[in-house]
């Protein structure tokens, strides 16, 4: 087993810019030693979108409408829940009956949802706080950076930030795009397809966004119809997506949809897969050679599902939800951590002894201490993401902040 | 197509037998969803326990019984007709014309013969299990002098009409929906794990489609319900009984219960079609594992390279092809046999089979792009001009002609058109059958590509009848200048009205070029079935980009003797070439626009987005071998141009 004690000691002054060689590489991120942008967010000078629907909406509609405009309305914007309110709120200009039955009606939702709600708790949260609870980014809702993504093939990548555009850097290019859409709220999560040059998915607060973005394009704001929006009722906040190794398909998944959708992005067609259990589905990360699929609910329980049949295997977690896992790039082990636990668990699978019955502890991360020059360091916590690079020699591990 | 003999062994052995499968957990499925209908239909928020128990009861009566073997002859005649009548390639009607004949079709006219028979069949059947006042057709009753005859019961008679109509839109809607079309699911599942999933989908297809028709048959009866009802009436000699409310006016149609019940059984109906439609497709596009190479010689032709080169059997090609796709990314024994030496004499019969078998497919599609790019560049601009001079000569045509509409109004009035005459010949006889649209349509077997159809569609053919009968010689005085001389007839004082706005309506003399023009403004209101219907089979394409990009991929490492070298400058080649066509392709106005997404119909619209799945799989196809071969490619012996594309891909500027 791994600890953080076999780790040579973190230096607190500098910035530490890459591991090479098993040293820290320590450097000032102004001066440029790669051939790569470095450039820099402030969160003050990023604003944050805050448009609360319901404020908002009491300060310019006209309330002198009749009942049947405020109820089509009520209906268009909220659904079922509107109308009920609308009709209940309005309760002098409606017969008595219709009024009483709809604050029965809403009662009896209530009632219904709070019993969803109460067991999965989750159902609770409203969007952005169940993105922030869900994201694999450290302090999501505050932090200027939102969601990053490298390229797969080449020297590119996309942040998310928190004013909800996109911006995308290359090596050796100044023009660096910004993306904006009017889908484009609450970003939890950015990948680019493989085996492409252009085609980036965003997961966001409503919907789904492949942006195709010209690579030899000089534009920096690529129009809104280079975007292409895929949505599913039923289907929102995304909090995950995955692409398959080989670019043909794309995984969604919400925490309040308990099944997961498969898309074929360009055809625009979608495949739900549906399992009981869980509540919904927080985390998605696909294994390099393709052959399994990770699927973390909201509850303590994920599924690996093999991608040749689409057929899933139930692994119950005695203590957590799992926040986050990886595979290695033959598809035969996957790494995960489990919410609550300062420790990294394994799972080997093979096609041979087919599978394995419970999963390793293979890294304890509770906290050190390093004596350094500077004083102490404590390091150690919760995993909040982990990522293993392509040619598996190096785990990168991101930890959840100390209280 | 059901005789046996000419039929490949694929359809006899495979496509048959799973059809009958489908059909039979159709059968085995008729008494749950009968069992779930016979509860809705009698439920009772009053007595919920005696209720139950009556349904309960029920179920095991005779009459249900033999409504449940009338149900299982509907389910096996629906089967049949799902066999006979399902394609691979959807019929796209490239104008509305083409889409009216298809509706009019002597083959879909019996369909919608059948349908509204096994309709009413169905609905005779849920009308005896609601019982009550819907049982029979005569009901006694008493007329005004007292005495005691049998009275027509109207309530009964809804329902069976109902459950014709529905019929008719089920069959009619099958058409324009494209209901018959079997599109292949872009994942693989189990069936039972994929019916499961697809279930709550055909529940709310069916009861928003029941909700529809009973909407429109209500209407429908509203205004023509009298007819039947004295046509039944006299014939069976049946009373029509004067207490209660006739169902064709408000009074009678605001019967909640009736709408109620007519809902509940429609959707039963529909429940019943779509269970069988959706298990046929289920059971249709299950992957068959093709072997790839046979010990015997007698067993060539169930091989995957014999079954690829299929020219008859569509379905066994598209099923070999699936094959090849999901053999070349997860099967590795398999892909060994395919990079394998034939035993005596070492050669790769199996890579040459398939390779050439898959670029001819590429071939030949980029053939068909082609074409099209030439005929749309030939065509485009004398259809502009054959459209302006509409619009000059005083009649309705809107700017929906074509792309080329997009040119500036003014410069036209002074631009003399250069084939005077030719143009509306050119332009619009040969409409139907040119190249633009005719072989781009794969329902050639339309009647309106018949000489009775360009007659109906207004076109002056010289032979016809209907030229010199109807036309009046002032007509025919006038008609070159109609289609060719836009400068003359504004000299002449006619209006130039912009295409937009609709001009003085023509003289009553003029009404069959009028109707000519008309025809002609809704044979080319589809601008983008022509892009649909080019890649209307492009799902093989797909597949063939998918399983030969594969191959050449998992070829670096696992292809022991070279075989795959010796084609690469080839497959390359044809990739980029076909890239380039489909780049051209989607240049073309209205090819890049996407479809309106039709949400709760039951057909499938995959088709309308297949040629956007067809770029992005051929580029992630090059990408794929560009990536897995990296600078090697340079070693390859393909020309500068294509490598310079090649170029790009390398450098992920695509």
């Amino acid at each position: 087993m791994c600890s953080l004690s076999l780790f040579p000691s973190p230096t607190a002054a500098g910035h530490t810019l890459y591991e090479h060689n098993n040293e820290l590489v320590l450097g000032d991120p102004i001066k440029q030693e790669y051939d790569l942008p470095s450039p820099q967010f402030i969160r003050d000078s990023l604003k944050g979108h805050s448009r609360p629907d319901s404020s908002s909406k009491s300060a310019f509609l006209d309330h002198r409408d009749t009942l049947w405009m405020r109820s089509a309305g009520a209906w268009r914007d909220s659904g079922l829940y509107g109308l009920l309110d609308e009709i209940t709120d309005s309760a002098e200009e409606v017969p008595r009956w219709l009024a009483v039955g709809s604050g029965c009606l809403q009662a009896l939702l209530h009632w219904v949802s709070s019993f969803h709600g109460s067991l999965f708790p989750h159902l609770t949260l409203s969007g952005d706080e169940m993105v922030a609870e869900f994201s694999q980014m450290l302090d999501w809702s505050d932090s200027a950076l939102r969601s990053f993504a490298w390229h797969p093939h080449t020297d590119k990548f996309a942040v998310a930030l928190l004013d909800d555009s996109i911006k995308i850097y290359k090596s050796r290019s100044s023009t660096a795009p910004t993306l904006k859409h009017r889908c484009q709220r609450s970003v939890c999560a950015l990948q680019w397809k493989p085996l492409c040059g252009s085609a980036l998915a965003v997961a966001c607060q409503t919907c789904l966004l492949i942006w195709h973005v010209d690579p030899t394009s000089l534009s920096t704001r690529p129009s809104s119809g280079c975007a292409q929006v895929l949505s599913h009722p039923g289907h929102a906040p995304i909090t995950s997506i995955a692409w398959s190794p080989t670019g043909t398909l794309l995984v969604s998944a919400s925490p309040v949809d308990t099944a997961m959708m498969v898309w074929d992005v360009a055809a625009e067609n979608c495949v739900p897969l549906q399992r009981v259990g869980g509540g919904g589905i927080t985390y998605l990360s696909w294994s390099p050679d393709g052959s399994r699929l990770l699927a973390a609910t909201p509850s303590p329980l994920f599924r690996v599902w093999e991608t040749r049949m689409w057929t899933c295997e139930r692994w119950p977690c005695l203590t957590g939800r799992c926040q986050s896992g990886c595979w290695s790039p033959d598809g035969s082990c996957l790494l995960f951590s489990i919410q609550g636990e300062r420790l990294i668990y394994a799972l080997t699978f093979s096609d041979l002894t087919g599978g394995p019955k419970t999963a390793t502890v293979v890294a304890d991360l509770s906290e050190t201490t390093f004596t350094g020059p500077d004083g102490d360091i404590i390091v150690g916590g919760e995993v909040r993401s982990l990522s293993w690079d392509p040619r598996g020699e190096r785990l990168a591990v991101l930890l959840k902040e100390m209280e | 197509m059901l005789s046996l003999k000419q039929n490949s062994w694929f359809i006899r052995k495979i496509v048959i037998w799973r059809a009958v499968a489908s059909v039979a957990w159709s059968v085995i499925l008729l008494p749950v969803t009968a069992a779930l209908f016979l509860f809705f239909s009698r439920f009772s928020f009053c007595h919920p326990i005696q209720c139950l128990s009556e349904c309960t009861s029920l179920l095991t009566a005779s009459s249900t019984i033999f409504c449940l073997v009338v149900l299982c002859g509907v389910v096996l005649m629906t089967g049949f007709f799902n066999l006979e009548f399902y394609t691979l390639v959807p019929s796209i009607p490239c104008s509305r014309i083409a889409l009216l004949g298809t509706v009019l079709h002597p083959r879909q006219c019996v369909h919608s013969l059948v349908y509204c028979t096994m309709g009413m069949l169905v609905m005779w059947c849920s009308s005896v299990t609601i019982g009550g006042r819907y049982s029979t057709l005569g009901t006694p009753c008493r007329i005004e002098s007292g005495e005691l005859v049998t009275c027509l019961n109207e309530y009964h008679l809804f329902l069976l009409l109902s459950g014709a109509f529905m019929g008719y839109s089920y069959s009619f809607l099958g058409v324009v929906q494209n209901i018959y079309y079997v599109s292949f699911q872009p994942i693989q599942q189990y069936k039972y794990l994929c019916f499961k999933g697809s279930l709550p989908m055909v529940v709310k297809c069916s009861v928003i489609q029941s909700l529809y028709s009973a909407r429109n048959f209500a209407a429908l009866y509203f205004f023509f319900g009298y007819a039947p009802k004295a046509w039944i009436s006299s014939t069976l000699n049946l009373q029509i009984d004067s207490s209660l409310p006739p169902l064709d006016s408000l009074t009678g149609l605001l019967d909640f219960s009736l709408f109620y019940h007519l809902l509940i059984s429609g959707t039963f109906l529909y429940i019943t079609w779509y269970i069988t439609v959706l298990l046929f497709r289920i059971y249709v596009t299950e992957a068959y594992s093709f072997p790839v190479q046979s010990t015997f010689t007698e067993d060539a032709e169930l091989c995957l390279p014999k079954a690829l080169t299929e020219k008859n059997t569509l379905v066994m090609k598209f099923l070999a092809l699936q094959d090849l796709a999901l053999l070349s990314q997860h099967s590795p024994t398999r892909r060994l046999e395919i990079f394998s030496l034939s035993q005596p004499g070492g050669h790769p019969h199996n890579w040459n089979a398939l390779s050439k078998e898959c670029l001819s497919l590429l071939s030949e599609l980029t053939h068909r792009l082609v074409a099209h790019q030439d005929a749309v560049a030939s065509n485009g601009r004398v259809k502009s001009q054959s459209a302006s001079s509409y619009t000059k000569s005083g009649s309705s045509v809107s700017s929906v002609m074509s792309g080329a509409e997009d040119l500036p109004e003014t410069p036209r009035h002074n631009i003399p058109l250069r084939t005077p005459g030719s143009v509306f010949l050119k332009s619009s006889v040969g409409g139907v059958h040119s190249a633009l649209t005719a072989p781009f349509t794969p329902d050639l077997d339309s009647p309106f590509s018949s000489p009775a159809i360009r007659r109906l569609a207004g076109q002056m053919e010289p032979q016809s009848p209907w030229f010199g009968a109807v036309q009046s010689p002032h007509i025919m005085r006038r008609g070159p200048k109609l289609w060719s001389a836009s400068t003359e007839s504004q000299t002449n004082g006619s209006p130039p009205a912009s295409p937009v706005s609709v001009p003085s309506p023509p003289p009553d003399n003029q009404k069959p070029s009028f109707l000519a023009q008309w025809m002609q403004k809704r044979r080319d209101q589809l601008p983008e079935a022509s892009s649909q219907a080019l890649f209307a089979d492009s799902q093989a394409h797909i597949w063939a980009l998918q399983g030969i990009s594969h191959l050449v991929a998992t070829s670096f490492s696992e292809d022991q003797f070279g075989v795959v070298q010796t084609t690469l400058p080839n497959i390359l080649s044809s990739l980029v070439i076909l890239l380039e066509a489909v780049d051209r392709h989607f240049k073309l106005p209205h090819a890049s626009s996407k479809p309106v997404r039709t949400t709760f119909s039951f057909g499938d619209s995959t088709y309308k987005t297949l040629r956007f799945a067809l770029r992005a799989a051929l580029k992630t196809s090059i990408y794929r071998i560009t990536i897995t071969f990296g600078e090697h490619l340079n070693a390859v012996k393909i020309s500068a141009e294509h490598r310079k594309k090649l170029q790009q891909f390398l450098e992920f500027k695509e």
